[in-house]
């Protein structure tokens, strides 16, 4: 029987699209709200690599793209609710780079529902989970990310 | 150590006399002590490539040329400064990207053989406001947009002016001509700023897929109104990848050839000309944009001190190291075109007149208040409807 098993996961493994998605998360709010989800223990969907940055203002486009061009078929840029910055303005600037994100992610083909703003608060472990999984959803949906050609990776 | 002399010697590199002469010229020695170009050379020529590739320095040259004009022995600086960026990037070292990087990852994912860009919604905006625009899929005339689509979303919002204007306007006069220009979906980047900066690989990618492109629409010409694209597709495609079965054009010759079918309003203005540095010392192109400003009627046409090959540069290339060195070379630059007594820069290069625009933007105390405009927007404002 485990013989069988083992027999037909691996012939379906390959056809499987599983998405990769880079998780850009302020320090101060949605990377805890991220822990506030690990530590209630909530399930969700593990594709995603999260990056602490201290504001989601300063994820700049050069960041996304640079996700994009490594291998990734998502990007989510994640901070603190309007009024609750530990910066003050640091999300109103999170909203101004990503809308130039958007714009260049049009122009370079791809589909805008591949990078994502979102706002997540230290408190909102059930929302985190909420978020990603339907992200990675969405991901799955679109496929991956035609910018993805296999060649060796060069530095 | 051969392979290094071997290198060395295609940018004569080593004939150097160490006069100091480019040192003397180059426009970030004047506001940064610490850069030398014939130290750089020197080193290079004493310590061999290892000791320069962890120099920030290196990354800062501007390849703007300069030097090369005035060197006794023709020392190739900007390809000496390409090579030895070459080795860097081999071993894995870079300077510091400009705005987090955005637009060189923009090159760099333009070589991913399936992108499928959506760039060209430019000519249907325009069809809206005024007659319209008018292209085609094949021909025996193709416009090279080059960047301007990402730099209208990258930029646009920040300095108050639109870059795709300059591919509207563009085709906008070559339409005033009787000329239909071919405007590629899919084209890429020319990959200009890689191989100045030593990415030769990523250069030839971009480079073999854009000239399949190119050859798909059946193109004679190549019109482009970047200096940047026109020279990379005039002489860097053909030194790195053999002929090439078309001829290049940047729109100030294209409109000096036919400048007797453009009709001109009276425009009064008073203005002065910056020659960007690959129009200007890399092909040669002084006269033609000049011509055509002087031929429309109410202009007062100033030169500047430094101007033709003594041009100073914008400060910015490739969009790398861009720091206080480079906001002083803006600031004077831009005083020295208020000097003149022009109440307008004309520059027919997109990225200078970006470069300007952000000096602009600082402190008050480092404000020049002078107008910027592209040579292709202001023909297109002087033509006769």
């Amino acid at each position: 029987m485990a013989g069988k098993a083992t027999k037909t996961k691996k012939k379906k493994a390959p056809k499987k699209f599983v998405p990769n998605i880079v998780a850009f998360a302020c320090n101060w709010c949605s990377y805890a709200g991220a822990d506030t989800a690990g530590v209630s223990r909530i399930q969700h969907s593990p594709n995603f690599r999260i990056i602490r940055t201290l504001c989601s203002g300063r994820v700049t486009p050069g960041f996304v793209l640079k996700a994009l061009k490594l291998g990734a078929d998502g990007v989510l840029v994640s901070g603190c609710h309007f009024g609750d910055c530990h910066y003050i303005f640091g999300n109103y600037k999170a909203v101004e780079q990503f809308e130039k994100t958007k714009a260049l992610v049009k122009t370079l083909g791809l589909d805008e529902k591949r990078v994502r703003l979102e706002w997540v608060s230290a408190a909102e472990g059930p929302r985190w989970a909420e978020v990603i999984n339907e992200f990675v959803e969405q991901i799955t949906e679109l496929g991956p990310s035609p910018l993805n050609h296999k060649k060796k990776a060069k530095k | 150590m051969q392979a290094i002399i071997e290198e060395l010697k295609k940018s004569r590199a080593t004939f150097c006399l160490e006069c100091g002469k480019c040192t003397a010229v180059c426009p970030i020695s004047y506001s940064n002590n610490s850069y030398s170009p014939r130290r750089l050379v020197a080193e290079g020529l004493f310590y061999g490539f290892d000791e320069l590739v962890d120099n920030r320095l290196l990354w800062s040259c501007l390849t703007c040329q300069l030097c090369s004009e005035r060197c006794p022995v023709d020392v190739r600086y900007s390809e000496y400064m390409r090579d030895m960026r070459a080795t860097a990037y081999r071993l894995g070292k870079s300077g510091d990207r400009s705005h987090g990087g955005a637009l060189h990852y923009i090159m760099e994912l333009a070589t991913s053989p399936k992108l499928k860009q959506n760039r060209t919604g430019w000519i249907s905006s325009a069809n809206q406001s005024d007659k319209g625009l008018k292209v085609k899929k094949k021909g025996d005339i193709l416009y090279f947009v080059g960047c301007l689509p990402y730099y209208q979303d990258f930029f646009a919002k920040d300095f108050d002016f639109s870059p795709i204007s300059i591919a509207q306007d563009t085709v906008r006069i070559l339409n005033y001509i009787g000329i239909e220009p071919v405007v590629m979906d899919n084209e890429r980047c020319c990959g200009h700023d890689l191989y100045w900066l030593g990415q030769l690989g990523q250069f030839d990618e971009l480079s073999s897929l854009n000239l399949k492109e190119i050859e798909k629409t059946g193109a004679k010409t190549v019109v482009t109104a970047c200096p940047e694209c026109a020279l990379t597709l005039k002489k860097l495609y053909p030194e790195r990848s053999g002929e090439v079965s078309f001829e290049v054009k940047h729109i100030s010759e294209v409109v000096a050839d036919n400048i007797d079918k453009l009709e001109f309003d009276h425009l009064e203005m008073e203005l002065t000309f910056q020659d960007p540095c690959r129009l200007g010392r890399y092909m040669g192109i002084y006269d033609q944009p000049r011509q055509t400003i002087s031929a429309i009627p109410g202009i007062k046409f100033r030169e500047m001190t430094h101007n033709k090959n003594a041009a100073i540069c914008c400060g910015t290339t490739n969009w790398m190291n861009c720091d206080a060195t480079s906001k002083q070379i803006q600031y004077r630059r831009l005083s020295e075109a208020k000097s003149t007594g022009a109440g307008t820069l004309v520059t027919a290069c997109p990225k200078c007149q970006i470069h300007f625009r952000c000096s602009e933007c600082g402190e008050d105390s480092q404000k020049v208040d002078i107008k910027l405009t592209d040579y292709v927007n202001l023909v297109a404002k002087a033509l006769k409807r």
